[in-house]
């Protein structure tokens, strides 16, 4: 925000400007340009993972719009949903019908302020980044849920309970795998983390001792159930429950269901980066790859990438869970496990 | 499992439009939350008259009708009307034409079981064995093709012989497929059948004992699957299946009891290679001749009836045909084995959770072409 | 508590042998055509598009007879002595003339028994496989030629008939 500050000093008159206007736009203007770029990451993803699915399955995924392997795909959708009659059927709960779309979408985008892609280039460093992203990640919850029940469909309502079941039992294994990053720091904000990590791979704390790593296993497992994601998708399984909470859904507010799917990868992706993989920072400091071609923001997002190409190669390659099978591994094995981190993770704090 | 349903039962109607039944099926669900008390499998939204059709068509004519059965296995479904035709008028085939049949319908049997494999991954939630699946399937579908011209619904056996002879060069493109498509099971097994949580979702799911089994009349690979060792092929040959090597693969409960989902499914895979190891031998006896030597000119059965009995990859598919001298038969009856395991549905999906009662459908594998003809 | 561990082991000792195939596929060459651009060569005996060559029709009706479905409908009428003598390109006398022969596309099972009943072997079964139309009207396609269709004897022209 700092930064966009600056720039904006660079138009004339600017200073003149009320003191109220000067502090209301760079957070408008930074706004928009994260969530500019996120909708274009987006878009970007859902290519993807055309590409990676159809490649797995010996296929070649959209090849005709735009030209180059079909890069435009996701945007020709995009507008084709765009257009659609938006149909809100008939004996829907319509107020929460209609809400239900945009409170996803809310949680999903909400979380990117406190991200940091680059040193410089974050909206805000909360000093307790990571709570928040915490908190507001579980919004899509409500969300969910209201779509599940405003729906006035059995597999809708099917499709929000198994999702707040399992989102909510999720949030706990993760929580405490993010706790064996934050001991170790000692600070809640996502800046300070990623400073704690700085000077190259072996400072990362995906390496920096087992329990840390064993914490990205833990949060990456509990992150996919969070965003619905094979072998956690449950909610949406499409040969049991038709399409789950969004099976009413069509034309834009579906399309807000699918971007906010895709957003909440790219945020957990984010947060893993953040946390583990030492978000913006060099892979090797001072690397023969001069810091100027390769600035902060582009070793982010080629680590979440990296993260979310993973995520996408486990969808293609791995059957469903059953819901009991789901809670099990989320209270019996993912949450004892995440207990002795922390325990480890603490004792390594006091003792080392 | 015992499970107390006295809390509020909700219905949820499952079909006949839902991604994973398989068809036109209809399942009444009374759930109460995920637990499945009762599962009501409504049939028929896809009958299409074929027994009274029957009897208004000459006898060749039939046979177009009896591919759109089982249209996953339409060389099967064909055969066994053809064998039982052709008993009716005591036709006798000679060597060339039954060894085509029987390489046609174990490939058919390969490509059914592929559908099945791949369509049971997709119902677990992993959609890629599904494209793995047709893709090898592809290639059987094209050696149909070149072979009869149709790629599902071939009509090419004839009561007394084949359409066409198999083009030069059949037997090589046959021997390639199987000598590439064997190890190909081998990577379906590490994607799919040996995978952990595709074995938690299915091992312990949907037990058929072999007693259920037997009572309801249940045939075919679901049988086998509860480790019940009856093959028509091997227990009343036709065709000359008994010079043929191979063994039937029962279910063994490799990850749990017996009888479950995931012998079912095995079975099919292992039934495969078995399907392999018969078309390498029937090449093999593959000799010359004229596949059009015994078509009769006009097929006109003697008065009396007949039932014959076939493997189809679903299960004993039986053709009962009573001829009164016309050229129409008067009455004909098939045995068909989905429904026969259609029936079995309720008892072994009762008490399981939602997600199950799709791993049980599909792993029961029917078509509802056959079950409501 | 030995099969606790042993679950979690197995699962994630599978889970990474699935990941491995999934990742070999991923170098794979595709097997899929880009359909509109490239295409398939149909084998001879495809079974698609029926077609009709009408100058080596005798309008016997075997195909229309033996057709299960009942897709082919064919007229015909005796030729008057007076006209010249036609044959068939196998020599077969055409008595008839063959003034509809309509063959109903939406109802054809793709059987080819008719193909097999032709005694000149001028009804066959085509590769083309791309004649979708957007009214099913356009599916009975009309094989008999104009020529055909005009009687020299006025009397027997269909539309009396009737």
């Amino acid at each position: 925000m700092e930064s966009i500050a600056r720039l904006l000093q660079l138009i004339p008159k600017y200073s003149e400007l009320p003191e109220f206007l000067r502090a209301l736009i760079p957070v408008v203007v930074s706004c928009v340009v994260v969530f500019a770029l996120l909708a274009l990451a987006v878009l970007f993803l859902v290519w993807m993972e055309r590409k990676v699915s159809a490649h797995i399955q010996d296929r070649l995924g959209p090849m005709y719009v735009g030209g180059w392997h079909g890069w435009a795909q996701t945007l020709a959708d995009a507008l084709k949903l765009l257009l659609k009659e938006d149909i809100v059927p008939a004996s829907v709960d319509r107020t929460l019908f209609k809400m239900a779309p945009f409170i996803v979408f809310l949680g999903a985008f909400a979380a990117y302020v406190v991200l940091p892609f680059g040193a410089t280039s974050f909206v805000a460093d909360l000093n307790i980044g990571i709570l928040y992203i915490v908190a507001v990640g579980s919004l899509s919850v409500i969300g969910i849920i209201m779509a599940g029940w405003a729906s006035n469909n059995k597999y809708s309502l099917y499709g929000g309970m198994r999702a707040a079941a399992q989102i909510i039992s999720y949030e706990i294994p993760s929580a405490m795998a993010i706790m064996t990053v934050i001991i170790p720091v000692g600070s809640l904000s996502m800046v300070d983390i990623v400073n704690a990590q700085k000077g190259g791979i072996q400072n990362w704390f995906i390496l920096r001792n087992p329990f840390t790593f064993l914490g990205f296993i833990v949060y990456f497992i509990a992150s996919l159930a969070e965003v619905n994601r094979t072998p956690f998708d449950i909610p949406e399984a499409e040969s049991e429950l038709v399409a789950g909470y969004h099976t009413e859904y069509s034309g834009m507010r579906f399309a807000f269901f699918f971007l906010a799917e895709y957003a909440n990868m790219f945020l957990v992706a984010g947060v893993a980066t953040t946390l583990f993989l030492g978000g913006w920072t060099q892979v090797i400091p001072g690397s023969f790859i001069a810091p100027q071609l390769l600035p902060g923001p582009i070793v982010f997002f080629l680590k979440a990438l990296l993260i979310i190409f993973v995520q996408m190669w486990l969808r293609w390659s791995l059957p469903r869970l059953r819901v009991d099978q789901l809670m099990y591994l989320s209270w019996k094995v993912l949450l004892p496990i995440s207990f002795v981190l922390v325990l480890g993770v603490g004792c390594l704090a006091v003792y080392w | 499992m015992e499970v107390d349903y006295s809390g509020d039962v909700m219905t949820l109607n499952m079909g006949p439009q839902h991604p994973s039944t398989h068809g036109v099926l209809r399942l009444e669900l009374k759930t109460d939350g995920e637990i499945v008390a009762d599962a009501i499998p409504h049939i028929g939204y896809l009958h299409r008259c074929f027994e009274k059709l029957a009897e208004n068509i000459d006898y060749p004519g039939i046979i177009p009708f009896t591919d759109r059965m089982d249209y996953c296995a339409a060389m099967n479904m064909e055969l066994g009307y053809v064998l039982a035709v052709e008993k009716l008028m005591g036709i006798q085939i000679n060597n060339r034409v039954r060894c085509i049949r029987i390489i046609m319908a174990e490939l058919n049997r390969i490509a059914s079981h592929l559908i099945a494999a791949g369509t049971y991954g997709n119902d677990i939630g992993s959609f890629t064995p599904f494209l793995w699946c047709f893709r090898d399937r592809e290639t059987i579908l094209d050696l149909f093709e070149e072979t009869c011209g149709a790629r599902l619904l071939y009509n090419y056996n004839w009561i007394g012989g084949l359409m066409y002879d198999v083009k030069p060069g059949f037997e090589k493109k046959v021997i390639d497929f199987i000598d590439y498509f064997e190890p190909q099971v081998g990577n379906l097994n590490k994607l799919l059948s040996d995978n952990y949580i595709f074995v938690k979702r299915t091992a312990a799911v949907g037990i058929l004992s072999p007693e259920v089994a037997i009572n309801y009349g249940v045939t075919g690979p679901n049988l086998r699957g509860s480790g019940v060792k009856f093959d028509v092929r091997k227990d009343e040959p036709y065709l000359g299946y008994e010079e043929f090597d191979f063994d039937v693969p029962v279910g063994k409960g490799d990850y749990g009891p017996v009888g479950s989902c995931w012998d079912r499914y095995i079975v099919r895979i292992r039934e495969v290679k078995e399907s392999c190891k018969i078309i390498r031998q029937a090449v093999a006896k593959l000799t010359p001749g004229d596949v059009h030597e015994s078509i009769p000119k006009r097929v006109k059965p003697p008065v009396g009836e007949v039932y014959m009995r076939t493997e189809a990859p679903r299960g004993e598919l039986g053709y009962y045909i009573v001829s009164e001298g016309g050229v129409k038969p008067h009455r004909l009856k098939v045995k068909s084995p989905c429904f026969t395991v259609m029936s079995a549905f309720r008892e072994v999906s009762r008490g399981s959770m939602i997600a199950d009662v799709i791993a049980i459908l599909g792993s029961f594998d029917i078509v509802l072409g056959e079950i409501d003809r | 508590m030995l099969n606790y561990f042993r679950d979690i082991g197995l699962g994630i000792v599978t889970v990474l042998k699935s990941m491995g195939v999934a990742w070999r596929h991923l170098f794979t060459p595709s097997v899929t055509l880009q359909y509109p651009t490239q295409k398939w060569t149909m084998p001879e005996r495809s079974r698609s598009k029926l077609f009709n060559k009408i100058e080596d029709c005798i309008g016997c009706g075997q195909c229309a007879r033996v057709c299960p479905t009942n897709c082919i409908t064919i007229q015909t009428e005796k030729r008057g002595k007076e006209e010249p003598e036609i044959f068939a390109s196998d020599g077969t006398a055409i008595k008839l003339r063959t003034y509809v022969y309509d063959i109903d596309m939406t109802l054809c099972c793709y059987c080819a028994l008719c193909t097999f009943g032709c005694p000149t072997h001028c009804l066959f079964m085509t590769g083309e496989y791309e004649y979708a139309v957007y009214d099913k009207v356009c599916h009975i396609y009309p094989f008999a030629t104009e020529k055909q269709m005009i009687s020299k004897t006025p009397k027997q022209q269909p539309a009396e008939k009737a």
